[in-house]
C-alpha cells in the first residue's frame, strides 16, 4: 500500500530552494496548457504564443526591457521590506503616487527649459513614492497597525489620487475631455537608449538599485541588522539592534524605489498621467521578490518572466482573440505552485512504510 | 508479575533513534527510575507508554497481557497516569474543574461530589489542595499537586513522574516523596523519570538507564554510588566531579539599586526593590524556581528592558536607561536563556551569529563588515570552545544544545565582557558540555569579569557561585556567601521566607562539592 506522508527535513534544503521556482514554472505551464485546452486552442502554439513569439525580435527584448525596469524596481524595495519580514503590499501605491507627484512636478514644469528639469521631477517622483511609504511606517511604528492591510488601504487611496487629478486638476485642457494629463515636455522625459525603441535610460536606474541593495545586503552591517530583525526578532533585540529605525529605513527605501519606478514609468514610456500608469508592476513585484528567493540576481530574472507574462498576455489577445487578464491568471498560478513548492524546502515527501517491512531492514547507524 | 514489559521498543525520528530495542520491566508497587541525561530517549520511551507516540516496533505488556495502547484517554482507562514536565492545566479555571476537565462523564457529573474526593484523596496522600482555587492563584509545586491528584482520582496502577522535582523547591520535593513512597505502599507502581543522581538513590527501588537511546544498564539505586550511576549515564570519557575554589570579588561592577518594575504584561512577575552587587571577580549566583522575575530582572540589566537611569549601574555608571547595544560597549556580555531565538538566530550560519553580538569592536568599520575577521571570529569560538559543527557555514538550529551553547558562551567570552550575565548555563545541555561551560565561567571569573548566573539547578549554583541568593514572587532574598548558606535554607528563600535562619546547623554546609549539598535534601 502506498502511503505517502510529509515528513520535516533535519535542516532546510538549499537546492529544493532553487528547485521550487523551476517546479513553480513547469506546474505553471502545465496548467496553462490545460486552461488553453479547455479554452479550444492548441496548448502548445499557445503557450509558444504567450511565452516565446514576444521575444523572436529585437523590438520585444526592448519592451521586455520596459516592463522589467519598474518591476525590477519595485521588487528590490520590497525584498529590503520582507527580508525585515515587514509585509509591504503597497509598492503599487508609491508606485502610483510616484508617478503622480512626478508628473505634477513635470506639468507644473510644463515652460521650463534646462536639464535641470528631468532630474527635479525623478527626485520628486521618488520623494512622492517615499513618503507614501512613510505614512505606513509611521502608522506601523506609532500605532501598531498591521502593515499589510494600511499598505492595501493606501494602495486604493493612492489610487483614487490619481484618478481625481486626471479627472480633475491636472486633465489636459486641450484633451478632449479624456481622464488624461498633458503630454509632458522633452526636458521631463526620460531620454531612450536607442529611437527606434522605447526602452529608456529607467533600465539602468533599475540595475543600479540592484547593485546598491545587493552590496547593502550582503557587505554592510544595516543589511545585517535588517535580515536577523526579520529572521528574528527577539535576537534583534537581544543584540541591541533598533527595530522602529530598521522599520523606518526599509520602508521609506521601498518607497522611494517604487516611487521611482512610477515616476520613470510616467516620464519614459507613458509620458503622460492617465489612470492606468501601473498594470499593477507593484503587486506583480511581490510575485518577483518569492520566485527570486529574495536574491537581487534571481529577482533580475523573475522580473523578466514576469514582464514577459504582460507581453504574452496581450499577445495572446491579439493573436488567439483571448482575454488579456490571462497574465494575472499566469502571475496568480505562478505565486501559488510557488508556494506550494516551497513546503519541500522545509519538507520532504516519503513513502510511510508498514511497520513490518521495516523490522527486516532495521539500520542501527546513528545519525 | 510485572505490571508493565516492554520489549524491543524502537522509536525513530528523522536524523535520529530515540529508542532502540529498549526493554523496561516494572513490577507492582516498585518505584522505578528511568535514568539518563537530556535528549536520552527517556520522555519519548513514556510517551510511548502513554500513548502520546506509536513505536515503530516491540510491543508492551500491560499486567502480563500483550497490548496496544492507543492513545492517553486509553491509557488512562487501563489505569495509567501520566504527569508531564510542563502542566496541561487550565490557569482560569479551578482545581475541580480542571480536573472534571480529565474525567469521564460520568466521573464528571457532579461537582461537588468531586470536590469531595478531591479533598479525601489530597489529604490522604498529604498533599493538601482546596477544589475551589483558581489554578493560577497556585505555585507551581501545588500546580503539580492538581496533576498528581489528577491521576489518582482515577484509581492508577502506574504513575509516570516526567522530571517532576526540576520545578520544586527542595522542601517541596520532601513531600512528593513522602506522597510516592504512601503510593508504592498500596502497590501503585511509580515510574520516576530524572537526571538528578542523588533524588533518585534516596527514592527509588530499581533503575533503568538510558544512554542515547539504549538501555544501557540496570541497577539498584541504593545500592550504587552517585558515580557509577553517573558512567553508566554519560559513559567513560567525561570526567564528573568538579571542585572550584570560591573567590572573594573586588571593586564593585554591577549594581542594582533599590528596582522596582511593573511590566506591560500581565503574566510578567513584578520586580519590587531589588539590590544587588556583583564585585569584579566573583560570581554571583541567583537561584529561584522559574516564572519568579528571573526573566523581568535579566531584561533590565541587559537592556531590553529598561528602567530609571539610576536602579542599574555598570561600575558606578548609571546605565538603567540604555539601549543593549551601549551597554554592550560598557563590557556587557550576556548569555540568555533561550539559545535559539533570542542568543542564535535560528536559520542563520554559525559565521552570522558571530556578527550578532561581535558587531561592535573591528569586525566592523564604517557600516561595512569585515567577512573575514568575522568568519576568524566564528572559527576562533569553534576552536577555544569545543564546539562540533559542520563548520561555520552550519546553520544554528542544526547543532545540539550543549553545542549551541558553547558557542553563545564563547561568543561572549571572547569579546571580554567586564561583566557576563548568564541565565541557565547549562540548561539541556549534557554534561560534558555542562562540565566545559562551568570550567570556562570560573576562568572568566579569575579573570576579573563579574559574572552573573541565574539558574534553577542549585547543585550547580552551589558549584560553582561565589555568593549565593535566591528570587521568589519579584523580591530577592538576602545575598550570603555561598558556604554559608545551607541548602535548607536556600530552599527557604526560593520559596520566599527571607527571614528564615537555618536550624540544621549539623546539615552539611560545606557545599563547595555538589554532591554533599545534594545529601542535606534527602527526605524522610
Amino acid at each position: 500500500m502506498l502511503n505517502i506522508t510529509l515528513e520535516k527535513r533535519p535542516s532546510d534544503s538549499k537546492v529544493m530552494s532553487y528547485l521550487s521556482p523551476v517546479f513553480a514554472i513547469l506546474l505553471t505551464l502545465i496548467s496553462g496548457g490545460l486552461l488553453f485546452t479547455t479554452l479550444g486552442q492548441d496548448p502548445f502554439h499557445a503557450l509558444y504564443t504567450f511565452f516565446i513569439s514576444p521575444l523572436t525580435d529585437v523590438y520585444g527584448w526592448t519592451e521586455l526591457g520596459v516592463k522589467v525596469a519598474p518591476l525590477t524596481l519595485c521588487a528590490m524595495g520590497l525584498m529590503l521590506c520582507f527580508k525585515a519580514r515587514i509585509w509591504n503590499i503597497g509598492a503599487e501605491g508609491q508606485f502610483i503616487l510616484g508617478g503622480l507627484g512626478g508628473g505634477y512636478i513635470a506639468l507644473e514644469l510644463m515652460d521650463a527649459e534646462g536639464f535641470w528639469v528631468l532630474p527635479l521631477v525623478l527626485f520628486f517622483g521618488a520623494l512622492s513614492g517615499l513618503l507614501w511609504g512613510a505614512l505606513t511606517a509611521l502608522l506601523k511604528t506609532r500605532f501598531g497597525a498591521n502593515e499589510i492591510l494600511t499598505t492595501i488601504m493606501l494602495n486604493y487611496i493612492a489610487l483614487n489620487w490619481l484618478l481625481y487629478g486626471v479627472h480633475g486638476p491636472l486633465k489636459d485642457p486641450d484633451g478632449f475631455n479624456f481622464p488624461e494629463s498633458a503630454l509632458f515636455s522633452d526636458f521631463a522625459t526620460l531620454p531612450v537608449l536607442s529611437d527606434d525603441y522605447r526602452l529608456n535610460i529607467s533600465i539602468f536606474f533599475a540595475l543600479f538599485a540592484v547593485a546598491v541593495i545587493w552590496a547593502l545586503m550582503s557587505k554592510t552591517l544595516l543589511g545585517f541588522q535588517i535580515a536577523v530583525l526579520g529572521e528574528d526578532k527577539s535576537a534583534a533585540r537581544f543584540a541591541g539592534f533598533k527595530e522602529e529605525r530598521l522599520i523606518w529605513f526599509v520602508l521609506l527605501a521601498c518607497g522611494a524605489l517604487a516611487g521611482l519606478a512610477g515616476v520613470s514609468e510616467v516620464t519614459g514610456s507613458v509620458g503622460q498621467l492617465n489612470p492606468y500608469i501601473s498594470p499593477g508592476y507593484g503587486y506583480a513585484a511581490i510575485i518577483v521578490v518569492f520566485l527570486g528567493r529574495m536574491h537581487p540576481v534571481g529577482i533580475v530574472f523573475a522580473s523578466m518572466l514576469l514582464a514577459l507574462t504582460y507581453m504574452g498576455g496581450e499577445m495572446a489577445q491579439m493573436d488567439l482573440g483571448l482575454p488579456k487578464s490571462l497574465t494575472g491568471l499566469f502571475q496568480g498560478m505562478l505565486l501559488f505552485y510557488l508556494l506550494a513548492c516551497d513546503l519541500l524546502i522545509s519538507y520532504r515527501i516519503v513513502r510511510k512504510p508498514a511497520a513490518r517491512t521495516i523490522s527486516s531492514s532495521s539500520n542501527p547507524a546513528q545519525a | 508479575m510485572n505490571q508493565i514489559e516492554l520489549n524491543n521498543i524502537t522509536k525513530r525520528y528523522p536524523g535520529c533513534i530515540a529508542n532502540q530495542a529498549v526493554e523496561l520491566k516494572v513490577d507492582a508497587g516498585e518505584i522505578h527510575a528511568l535514568l539518563g541525561e537530556n535528549g536520552a530517549g527517556k520522555s519519548t520511551l513514556m510517551k510511548i507508554i502513554y500513548g502520546v507516540v506509536k513505536p515503530d516496533e516491540g510491543t508492551m505488556r500491560w499486567q502480563g497481557e500483550e497490548i496496544t495502547v492507543k492513545g492517553p484517554a486509553h491509557a488512562r482507562k487501563l489505569g495509567i497516569g501520566m504527569v508531564f514536565q510542563h502542566f496541561s492545566l487550565f490557569e482560569t479555571l479551578t482545581v475541580a474543574e480542571n480536573i472534571a476537565l480529565s474525567l469521564p462523564k460520568e466521573e464528571a457529573a457532579s461537582l461537588d461530589l468531586l470536590k469531595q474526593r478531591i479533598i479525601e484523596v489530597s489529604e490522604h496522600y498529604g498533599m493538601k489542595l482546596d477544589p475551589n482555587r483558581y489554578v493560577h492563584t497556585l505555585s507551581i509545586g501545588e500546580q503539580q499537586r492538581v496533576e498528581i491528584v489528577r491521576c489518582l482520582l482515577q484509581d492508577v496502577k502506574l504513575l509516570i513522574l516526567d522530571e517532576p522535582t526540576s520545578v520544586l523547591t527542595p522542601q517541596e520535593v520532601e513531600t512528593l516523596f513522602k506522597t510516592l513512597h504512601l503510593l508504592s505502599d498500596e502497590g501503585c507502581s511509580i515510574l520516576f523519570i530524572s537526571h538528578k543522581l542523588d533524588e533518585v538513590r534516596a527514592l527509588c527501588d530499581h533503575a533503568t538507564i538510558l544512554k542515547a537511546g539504549q538501555v544501557s544498564g540496570h541497577c539498584i539505586p541504593k545500592e550504587t554510588t552517585t558515580e557509577e550511576l553517573a558512567r553508566l549515564m554519560v559513559g567513560d570519557d567525561t570526567p564528573l566531579t568538579e571542585d572550584y575554589k570560591k573567590a572573594e570579588g573586588a571593586e564593585t561592577y554591577l549594581s542594582i539599586v533599590d528596582l522596582s518594575h511593573q511590566s506591560d504584561d500581565p503574566f510578567a512577575c513584578s520586580l519590587k526593590n531589588i539590590s544587588l552587587e556583583v564585585k569584579a571577580g566573583e560570581i554571583l549566583g541567583i537561584a529561584g524556581v522559574a516564572g519568579n522575575g528571573q526573566e523581568e530582572l535579566l531584561n533590565l540589566i541587559s537592556g531590553e528592558d529598561t528602567s530609571a537611569k539610576q536602579s542599574v549601574l555598570f561600575a558606578n555608571k548609571a546605565v538603567g536607561n540604555l539601549t543593549p547595544e551601549k551597554r554592550r560597549i560598557l563590557g556587557l556580555g550576556f548569555v540568555p536563556e533561550e539559545r535559539l531565538g533570542r542568543g542564535a538566530v535560528p536559520d542563520m550560519s554559525l559565521q552570522d551569529n558571530a556578527l550578532l553580538t561581535g558587531y561592535q569592536g573591528d569586525l566592523t568599520k564604517n557600516g561595512l563588515i569585515n567577512t573575514n575577521k568575522v568568519k576568524a571570529f566564528a572559527q576562533n569560538i569553534m576552536d577555544k570552545f569545543n564546539v562540533k559543527a559542520a563548520g561555520i557555514h552550519a546553520q544554528a538550529k542544526s547543532l545540539s544544545g550543549g553545542n549551541l551553547q558553547k558557542y553563545i558562551i564563547g561568543r561572549e567570552i571572547l569579546q571580554n565582557p567586564k561583566l557576563l550575565v548568564c541565565s541557565h548555563p547549562t540548561w539541556g545541555v549534557d554534561i560534558g558540555a555542562a562540565i566545559l561551560i562551568r570550567h570556562e565561567l570560573i576562568k572568566l571569573r579569575d579573570a576579573g569579569c563579574a559574572v552573573l548566573v541565574v539558574s534553577e539547578d542549585i547543585d550547580e549554583l552551589y558549584s560553582i557561585s561565589d555568593r549565593i541568593c535566591a528570587i521568589c514572587n519579584g523580591e530577592l532574598s538576602p545575598v550570603a556567601d555561598t558556604r554559608d548558606v545551607s541548602i535548607n535554607q536556600l530552599g527557604m528563600w526560593m520559596a520566599g521566607d527571607f527571614h528564615a535562619k537555618t536550624t540544621h546547623s549539623e546539615n552539611n554546609t560545606e557545599v563547595d562539592n555538589s554532591s554533599t549539598a545534594k545529601g542535606a535534601m534527602k527526605p524522610c
